[in-house]
C-alpha cells in the first residue's frame, strides 16, 4: 500500500515539472506587458518601461527567467504578485480557504441530496420519482452555471429577498478575526451569536450553483451503480433471507454502490475548480478562481503562474488521494494503472 | 427537493434575524480590491479610494469640488514669479496608531520630505519597496518640475520649481502626494518589514486603518482627533463587490449604504425606489474616436470631418451611455472653465458625409480598421457596443469598418504607437485643470507625444498649449484654450464622442455625501440617519 | 464542468429491454434499440429542430443578427406589456432582434460544438493510436502530457489558451479542443493497447500487415462505439465550455451572436429587462439537454454491454 502510494506520488513529480515549464512558456506568450498594463491612459515612457522590465527580470532571455523561477520555487518562493507586491503563496493561502469552503459545501450539497435521491430512484425504478429525478439530474449536468447563478440571485435574493446576494458574512453586524480563513469555522470560534448561521446563509446560493453539475452526476451515478448492485446475487439472497428492505438497501446495496461514486467525486475536483472560476465571478466570492481571472487581466505573471501551479497541484493531490481511497476500498484496483 | 436541507437552515437564520450593533457602521460597496494602500505606487481609482480615508495631502480638493484648499499645509506663499512656494504646515496633527505601532510625535516637515523623496530620490530607503513604481509622480512630470524641496524649520517647507507651472498646487492635492509617517517607516525598517508600510497604512486622515481581508473587505474606524471635517460614523467598511448587479442588490437589501459605479441600466429603477437616492454630475472625462492622420485617406481634413458626421452620437449616448452621458463637442466638459460653448457641433448627416467623401476622392466602399476598447472605462461604458454602432453607421456611408481589439495594455500601447487607423480612447482628468485635457493633442519638437492618439501635430495649437502653462491669470489662459478648441474642432483629429455623467447611488438615510467631480469617494462628514 | 458526464450513467430512460432477436443488420439493431428510448428520441427531435434552425438561419430568422434597430432598443418580447409582434422575443441593448440572434447563435454554438468534436475526434484517435503503437517512450510521453492537460481545471486551461491566442471564435475552438483532447487519446490508447496484444493482431503483424492498416482495420473498429458516444456527448460539453468562455468575455467577438457572450453583454439588464439575459441561457440549456439526451440514447443503443434487462 505504501509502496503504491510512493510510486503514484513519484509519478506526479515529472507531471508537475512539465506543468511548471508549460505554464511558464504559455504565460510568456500572452500578449501584453505586466508593466504597461497598469499605467492606464497615462502611458509610460520607453526609458521607464525598460527600467522596470529590467527590475522585474523581463529583459532576460526566457530560459534564464525560467531557471531563476525554478530555483526560487525549489526554495518555496513562488514570487511576488506584480499587482499587490504581496507574496504569491501568501495570496493563494489567503484566498484558497474561501474556494475550499465553497467547494466543500457544493460537494456536500451534491452528495447529501444526490446520493439518497439516486438510491431511492434506483429502488423505485421506473416510478414517477425516478423519471423526475433523472430529468432533474439531466438538467443539472447540462446547466450553464453562470446563467443559473444569475437567475438564482435574481429570484431568490433580489425578488424574494431570502438570501444575501454576495459576500461571505454580514459586514455591518459581524466582525471577527479569521484565524482559519473558513468563514463558517471562524464564525463559530468568534462566539458572536448568529454569525455562524449568517455565514451559512451566504454560502447557500454559491454552493447550490457550484454543486448543480456534481449533483446531476452524483445522482445518476448512484442510481446506476445501485441498480447494478441490486441485481447482484447476494442482495437477492439477503432479500430472500427476509432481511428488511431498508437494511438490504441501506447497508448492503448502498455501501457497494458508493464505490464508483467516490471516483466521480474525485474526478469532480477538477470540474469544481473550473466551476469555481464562474461561481466566484458571479458571487464576488473572494477565492482563487476569481483571483486567477483577474491575474490574467492584469498580466500578473507571478500570480498567474503560481496560481495555476498551485490549483493544479491541488487537483493532482486530490486525485491521488481518491485513487488511494478507492484502492483501500477495493484492493483489486491498486495493481492497475 | 434539492432545497430542503438548506432551506431549513436559511429559514432558521432568517428567524434569528440580525443583531443590531450599537456602533454606527457605514458600508461602502466598492468595485474592486486595492493593490495596496500607498497611493504613490498605485494607478487605479479603486486603490486611491481605499487609501483616501487614511491620508491627507499638503493641499486638498475641497470635498465635492476641484477647488484647491489647505490640507496639511495651513497656508502658502508664492514668490519668485511662481518659482518658489513656501508651505506653512499645520501643527499638532496626530498620526493614527496600529496594533503594533504607537506614534510618539505629531506630524512635521520630515514626514513631508520623506513622502516626496520616496518618489523622487532613488537613494531613499523606501525607493525600491513594493515595486518602486511611482507612476503618477512621473506622469505629472514632477521630476522635471521640481528643483528642490527643503525644510527651513519643523513646520515650514520650501519648494523651488524649475519653471513656473500654475497647476502645481492642484498636483499636490492629488492622491499620490499623500503624506505618510516617517516614524512609522523607520519603525518598520528597523523591524525588517518595510512592505507593511504599503499594506497597513498609517496617516493623519479622518479614518484609521483597521484590517484588510483580500478581495473581501476593508475596515476603518473613525479618527476622532481629525483636524478637518469630522467623521460622523464609528466604523467605515468597504465591502468589495466587483459585480455591479450584486452591488445594486446589496444596496437594495441594506447590506451597503453607498454603491460605487451603479450601472446606467439600473438607474431608472433606483430613482423610483424611495429607499434609495441617486445623485449625478458630469464626469471630468472625455471619450473620443481618434483618426490616425498618418493613414490615408485620414490625412485629409475633409475625410475626418465627413466621418465625424457619419456617426449618430445621439444614439450612442442614448443606448450605450443609457442617458448617463452627454454628447461632447470639445475635449473638456462644460463644467470646466474655458469651455467654449460657441462651437457648432458636427451634425449627424450621413448624406452630407457621403457627398464629402466623394468630393475628397475617396473610393467607396472604403475599408478601415475600427479599434474598440476592450474594457469598460469611466468615460466609455461599453467600447464593444459603441464599436458595433459606429460600424453600422459607417456602413451607411460606404465605409466598411473592421472591428479590432487587443488586451487593454496592448491596445493602448499599439494605439500610442500609431498602429491603428481609427481607435476609441479617452481620458479621465486628474486635477481639474484644462491643461490636463488639452495636452492630449500636444506635441514635443513637432512630434506627437505618446498620448496623442491621432498623431496630429498642429503648430498653432501646440504653441498655445505651451504658452498657457506659464500664465498665472485664469481669464488670460481661458482665451488661449478657447482658440485651441476652435482649431481642434475645425481640424477634427478625433471625433469627440461623449462625456459621461457619473452617478452614485446610496440609501436614502445617508446624509452629507458629496459627489466628487474627480470621481473619488470620500466619507468624512457622511452620516446615517 | 460537465466533464464528468461521460463516465456516468447509462439507461437514461427506461430499460433497454429485449435484445434484438436473430441477426438483423447492425444499423437496424441500433435503430430499434435507440427507438425504444423515448428520451433519446425526444432529444434527437429537439436537436434536429435546433440544427435545422442553425442551417436555415438566413431564411428563418426575421432579421439580420447584426442589424440594429435604433428605434426599438431593448424592446420587450411579445408577451410582456409593450411588446409587439415585430420583435417576438424583443431586442437587446444594441437594438438587435433577439430571435434572429438566437437563431444565428445556434449556428455559432453548433459550429463550435461540431468543430471541437471533429478535431478532437480525429486528433485524439490519431494521437492515441500513435502512442499505443510506437513503443513505450512515445507512449509515456503522450500519456504524461495528457495527464498534464487534465490536471489543469478545464476552464482555467481554456482561459490560458485564449489569453495566449487572443479571443476569437477560432481560438475558442482551439482552446476547448485542447481541453477535451485527453479523453479521446486515453480512450483510443487504452483500447488499442488491449487489442494489440490479441493473437490475431500478432498474427497479422507477423503476416506483414503495415502498422497503419493494422490500426485502421483492427483497433479503430473496436473502440468506435465508445468513441462515437464520447464525441456525441463532447458536443454538449464543448458548447457549455465555449459559452463559459464567452461569458467571461473571452469567446467569440462582436458582432458574432454567440450565446455565452450575448448573456455576458446583457448582464447589466438582468433587472430592468431580464429576458435579454434569460433567453440565451435558456437556448444553451435546451440545446445541451437535447444533445445529452440523444448522446445517452446513443450510448445505450451502441453498447449492448451497457444495456441491462
Amino acid at each position: 500500500m505504501l509502496g503504491y502510494f510512493l510510486r503514484r506520488l513519484a509519478l506526479t513529480i515529472p507531471t508537475f515539472l512539465a506543468l511548471m515549464f508549460l505554464t511558464f512558456i504559455a504565460i510568456r506568450l500572452v500578449p501584453g506587458d505586466p508593466v504597461e498594463v497598469r499605467v492606464g491612459e497615462h502611458g509610460i515612457s520607453p526609458e521607464r518601461l525598460a527600467f522596470f522590465r529590467h527590475e522585474l527580470g523581463l529583459d532576460q532571455p526566457v530560459w534564464r527567467q525560467f531557471l531563476d523561477y525554478v530555483w526560487k520555487l525549489l526554495h518555496g518562493d513562488f514570487g511576488v504578485s506584480l499587482a499587490t507586491q504581496q507574496k504569491v503563496l501568501t495570496e493563494f493561502l489567503t484566498l484558497f480557504p474561501a474556494t475550499l469552503e465553497l467547494s466543500a459545501f457544493a460537494m456536500l450539497f451534491a452528495i447529501v441530496v444526490g446520493v439518497p435521491a439516486g438510491a431511492i430512484a434506483a429502488v423505485k425504478r421506473g416510478s414517477v420519482f425516478d423519471q423526475a429525478l433523472m430529468t432533474i439530474s439531466l438538467f443539472g449536468y447540462s446547466m450553464p452555471i453562470f446563467w443559473w447563478g444569475l437567475l438564482l440571485i435574481m429570484f431568490v435574493s433580489v425578488r424574494l429577498g431570502l438570501l444575501p446576494v454576495s459576500g461571505r458574512i454580514d459586514l455591518i453586524n459581524y466582525y471577527f478575526d479569521q484565524p482559519t480563513g473558513f468563514m463558517t469555522v471562524d464564525a463559530l470560534l468568534s462566539d458572536q451569536p448568529g454569525a455562524f448561521l449568517d455565514a451559512l446563509r451566504h454560502l447557500v446560493l454559491p454552493a447550490i450553483v457550484l454543486g448543480t453539475v456534481p449533483l446531476g452526476v452524483v445522482a445518476r451515478m448512484t442510481r446506476s451503480s445501485m441498480l447494478e448492485v441490486l441485481g447482484e446475487d447476494y442482495v437477492r439472497t439477503a432479500r430472500a433471507k427476509g432481511l428488511s428492505p431498508a437494511r438490504v438497501i441501506g447497508v448492503h446495496a448502498l455501501r457497494n454502490a458508493l464505490l464508483p461514486v467516490v471516483t466521480v467525486i474525485g474526478l469532480s475536483v477538477s470540474g469544481l475548480m473550473a466551476g469555481a472560476v464562474l461561481t466566484e465571478t458571479i458571487f464576488s466570492w473572494p477565492g482563487v478562481g476569481k483571483w486567477l481571472i483577474e491575474s490574467i487581466g492584469r498580466r500578473d505573471y507571478p500570480a498567474l503562474q503560481g496560481g495555476v501551479l498551485l490549483v493544479s497541484a491541488v487537483v493532482i493531490f486530490v486525485n491521488l488521494v481518491v485513487d488511494l481511497i478507492y484502492g483501500a476500498i477495493d484492493p483489486r484496483i491498486s495493481h492497475g494503472r | 427537493m434539492k432545497f430542503n436541507i438548506f432551506a431549513g437552515v436559511a429559514i432558521a437564520a432568517l428567524v434569528a434575524g440580525a443583531n443590531a450593533g450599537s456602533a454606527k457602521t457605514l458600508v461602502y460597496c466598492s468595485e474592486g480590491s486595492p493593490e495596496n494602500f500607498t497611493p504613490a505606487i498605485n494607478t487605479t481609482g479603486t486603490s486611491f479610494d481605499a487609501a483616501r480615508p487614511v491620508y491627507n495631502r499638503l493641499t486638498e480638493f475641497k470635498r465635492g469640488t476641484t477647488e484647491v484648499v489647505p490640507g496639511l499645509a495651513e497656508s502658502w506663499d508664492i514668490a519668485d514669479g511662481g518659482k518658489t512656494i513656501t508651505f506653512h504646515l499645520r501643527k499638532g496633527v496626530k498620526f493614527h496608531a496600529l496594533k503594533d505601532f504607537k506614534p510618539t510625535r505629531a506630524f512635521d516637515a520630515d514626514d513631508v520630505l520623506w513622502s516626496i523623496d520616496r518618489q523622487w530620490k532613488p537613494d531613499h530607503p523606501y525607493s525600491k519597496i513594493s515595486g518602486g513604481k511611482y507612476d503618477y509622480f512621473n506622469d505629472m512630470d514632477m521630476p522635471s518640475l521640481l528643483d528642490s524641496v527643503t525644510k527651513t524649520d519643523d513646520h515650514t517647507i520650501v519648494m523651488k520649481l524649475k519653471e513656473p507651472n500654475v497647476a502645481i498646487l492642484a498636483n499636490l492635492a492629488m492622491d499620490f502626494m499623500a503624506i505618510g509617517s516617517k516614524e512609522y517607516a523607520d519603525f518598520l525598517l528597523k523591524k525588517g518589514t518595510p512592505e507593511q508600510f504599503d499594506q497597513a497604512p498609517v496617516g493623519t486622515g479622518p479614518f484609521s486603518f483597521v484590517a484588510y481581508q483580500k478581495d473581501s473587505v476593508i475596515r476603518y474606524k473613525a479618527n476622532k482627533d481629525f483636524y478637518g471635517e469630522k467623521p460622523l460614523v464609528d466604523d467605515l467598511v468597504f465591502a468589495i463587490t466587483p459585480d455591479a448587479t450584486a452591488r445594486y442588490a446589496k444596496l437594495k437589501a441594506g447590506e451597503c449604504h453607498v454603491n460605487a459605479y451603479p450601472r446606467p441600466a439600473d438607474l431608472d429603477e433606483m430613482k423610483k425606489d424611495p429607499a434609495l437616492e441617486v445623485i449625478s454630475a458630469p464626469g471630468l472625462n472625455i471619450a473620443f474616436w481618434a483618426f490616425n492622420v498618418n493613414k490615408p485617406p485620414l490625412d485629409k481634413k475633409a475625410v475626418r470631418q465627413a466621418l465625424s458626421m457619419a456617426i449618430d452620437r445621439d444614439a450612442i449616448v442614448k443606448d450605450v451611455y443609457l442617458g448617463a452621458g452627454e454628447k461632447a463637442k470639445t475635449l473638456i466638459p462644460r463644467t470646466m472653465w474655458s469651455y467654449d460653448d460657441a462651437i457648432a457641433d458636427y451634425p449627424y448627416d450621413p448624406a452630407k458625409a457621403k457627398a464629402m467623401l466623394a468630393a475628397a476622392g475617396v473610393q467607396t466602399p472604403l475599408e478601415i480598421d475600427l479599434w474598440y476598447q476592450p474594457v469598460q472605462r469611466p468615460y466609455n461604458p461599453n467600447g464593444k457596443r459603441i464599436g458595433e454602432m459606429m460600424q453600422a453607421d459607417l456602413a451607411k456611408v460606404g465605409v466598411n469598418a473592421k472591428l479590432v481589439t487587443y488586451e487593454w495594455g496592448e491596445y493602448r500601447k499599439r494605439a500610442q504607437a500609431g498602429e491603428d487607423m481609427t481607435a476609441q480612447l479617452g481620458w479621465t482628468g486628474d486635477n481639474g485643470d484644462p491643461d490636463n485635457f488639452f495636452f492630449l493633442d500636444g506635441c514635443t519638437d513637432g512630434k506627437p507625444a505618446g498620448n496623442n492618439i491621432p498623431k496630429w501635430c498642429n503648430a498653432e495649437f501646440n504653441d498655445l498649449l505651451v504658452k498657457a502653462r506659464v500664465i498665472p491669470d485664469q481669464a488670460e489662459r481661458a482665451k488661449l484654450y478657447r482658440r485651441m478648441q476652435e482649431i481642434e474642432h475645425e481640424e477634427a483629429p478625433e471625433l469627440l464622442l461623449a462625456h459621461s455623467i457619473v452617478s452614485e447611488a446610496m440609501r436614502a438615510n445617508v446624509t452629507g455625501y458629496k459627489q466628487s467631480p474627480l470621481g473619488t469617494h470620500a466619507f468624512e462628514g457622511v452620516d446615517i440617519k | 464542468m460537465a466533464a464528468d458526464v461521460t463516465i456516468s450513467g447509462q439507461d437514461s430512460a427506461d430499460n433497454g429491454a429485449a435484445e434484438a432477436s436473430a441477426q438483423p443488420s447492425p444499423l437496424a439493431a441500433f435503430w430499434s434499440a435507440f427507438r425504444e428510448n423515448k428520451g433519446a428520441v425526444f432529444g434527437v427531435a429537439v436537436f434536429g429542430v435546433v440544427l435545422l434552425l442553425a442551417l436555415t438561419a438566413n431564411v428563418v430568422a426575421p432579421y439580420s443578427p447584426v442589424e440594429q434597430f435604433r428605434d426599438a432598443v431593448r424592446a420587450p418580447p411579445v408577451w410582456e406589456t409593450g411588446g409587439s409582434w415585430r420583435f417576438i422575443l424583443g431586442t437587446d441593448g444594441a437594438g438587435h432582434d433577439m430571435l434572429s440572434r438566437l437563431i444565428y447563435g445556434a449556428r455559432v454554438s453548433l459550429f463550435i460544438g461540431f468543430s471541437v468534436m471533429c478535431v478532437s475526434f480525429v486528433a485524439g484517435a490519431a494521437l492515441g493510436l500513435f502512442a499505443a503503437m510506437t513503443g513505450p517512450i512515445v507512449d509515456v510521453a503522450v500519456t504524461r502530457f495528457m495527464d498534464l492537460i487534465m490536471a489543469v481545471p478545464s476552464l482555467v486551461l481554456a482561459i490560458l489558451v485564449v489569453a495566449v491566442l487572443g479571443p476569437s471564435l477560432a481560438n475558442t475552438i482551439v482552446a476547448v479542443t485542447i481541453v477535451y483532447l485527453p479523453r479521446y487519446v486515453r480512450l483510443v490508447r487504452a483500447s488499442a493497447l488491449g487489442e494489440l496484444n490479441k493473437d490475431y493482431v500478432t498474427a497479422a503483424k507477423v503476416a506483414g500487415v503495415g502498422p497503419f492498416r493494422l490500426a485502421w482495420s483492427t483497433v479503430l473498429p473496436n473502440c468506435l462505439a465508445p468513441l462515437i458516444v464520447m464525441a456525441a456527448l463532447g458536443v454538449s460539453d464543448a458548447i457549455l465550455e465555449a459559452a463559459g468562455l464567452g461569458f467571461l468575455g473571452l469567446g467569440a467577438q462582436p458582432p458574432t451572436p454567440e450565446w455565452g457572450s450575448m448573456l455576458a453583454d446583457s448582464r447589466e439588464f438582468i433587472r430592468s429587462d431580464p429576458w435579454i439575459v434569460t433567453l440565451p441561457g435558456l437556448a444553451i440549456l435546451i440545446t445541451v439537454v437535447a444533445i445529452n439526451l440523444a448522446g445517452d440514447g446513443l450510448r445505450d443503443a451502441l453498447d449492448p454491454k451497457m444495456r441491462r434487462g
